[in-house]
């Protein structure tokens, strides 16, 4: 079975939305990916990370995400955690439409597209401790052998 | 690559970078309020041939535009939307929202 996995940490500023979504694209390259898949899950890590830096951490800069990504065969599971105020009802936040910031037009699709892009969502949030995002998706079999 | 913002006529065409992010988005809602502010803008068309990512940031730009052009009778409408992007709108449900043209021309009226 073909195992691998990374980690990396990174602060709370914006631009690192970019950088995350292209490490972890990066990372499953090897697996072969579908230009489809890439998109999912680009739009999923970013989707996290974003809520991380404004909700989290409330847009203040220089505070530590953690994201880590796993593949077993030619399954993927992507966390992204934060260490800030956590989400007090994780049911309502993840309603459609629903933000707590509109006046930062938050289009409160955010877990919408983690759930849609991905094959699973698990919010695990404690206030003032942070929330962790853990997204798993199974790529469909590709063409290439993987391994050395 | 950042974006672009043009007028002609009452309309606002913003062309957009390669991904629009929470990153890039707060630029195109300071830059496109300035534009309203100054002209008497009525539509607003987002181009995004450039544009090969982005996430709920960008739909929260556009429904932010909508927002104080509808006030005004005015319209939002999307052109050269690719696949990727595509996928996106149809999940939000924007196209309730604004409209798809094929190009610039077709949606400036």
């Amino acid at each position: 079975m073909y195992q691998n996995k990374m980690e990396v940490i990174f602060e709370s500023k914006s631009e690192n939305e970019a950088f995350a979504r292209v490490v972890a694209a990066a990372f499953v390259a090897r697996l072969d990916p579908t230009l489809e898949e890439i998109a999912d899950i680009k739009t999923a890590v970013s989707e996290a990370v974003t809520n991380a830096i404004i909700h989290g951490y409330n847009n203040q800069p220089n505070h530590k995400i953690y994201m880590s990504c796993q593949i077993e065969d030619r399954s993927i599971e992507i966390s992204i955690k934060d260490e800030g105020v956590g989400i007090p009802d994780i049911e309502k936040a993840k309603e459609p439409m629903y933000t707590t910031k509109p006046e930062l037009e938050r289009s409160g699709m955010g877990f919408i597209f983690m759930e849609v892009f991905m094959d699973s969502l698990d919010i695990i949030s404690q206030v003032d401790v942070g929330t962790n995002i853990i997204m798993k998706k199974t790529l469909t079999s590709g063409m290439t052998e993987v391994g050395e | 690559m950042d974006s672009t913002f043009k007028l002609r006529d009452n309309t606002l065409i913003i062309t957009l970078g390669r991904e629009l992010d929470h990153h890039n988005a707060d630029m195109i809602k300071s830059k496109s309020e300035e534009y309203i502010c100054k002209f008497r803008i009525q539509d607003i068309v987002f181009d995004f041939d450039n544009t090969n990512f982005m996430d709920s940031s960008g739909i929260g730009v556009i429904m932010g535009r909508y927002k104080v052009v509808s006030a005004l009778n005015g319209r939002i409408s999307v052109v050269n939307v690719h696949e990727a992007i595509e996928r996106i709108f149809i999940i939000s449900g924007l196209y309730k929202l604004v409209e798809r043209y094929d190009n610039v021309n077709d949606a400036v009226r």
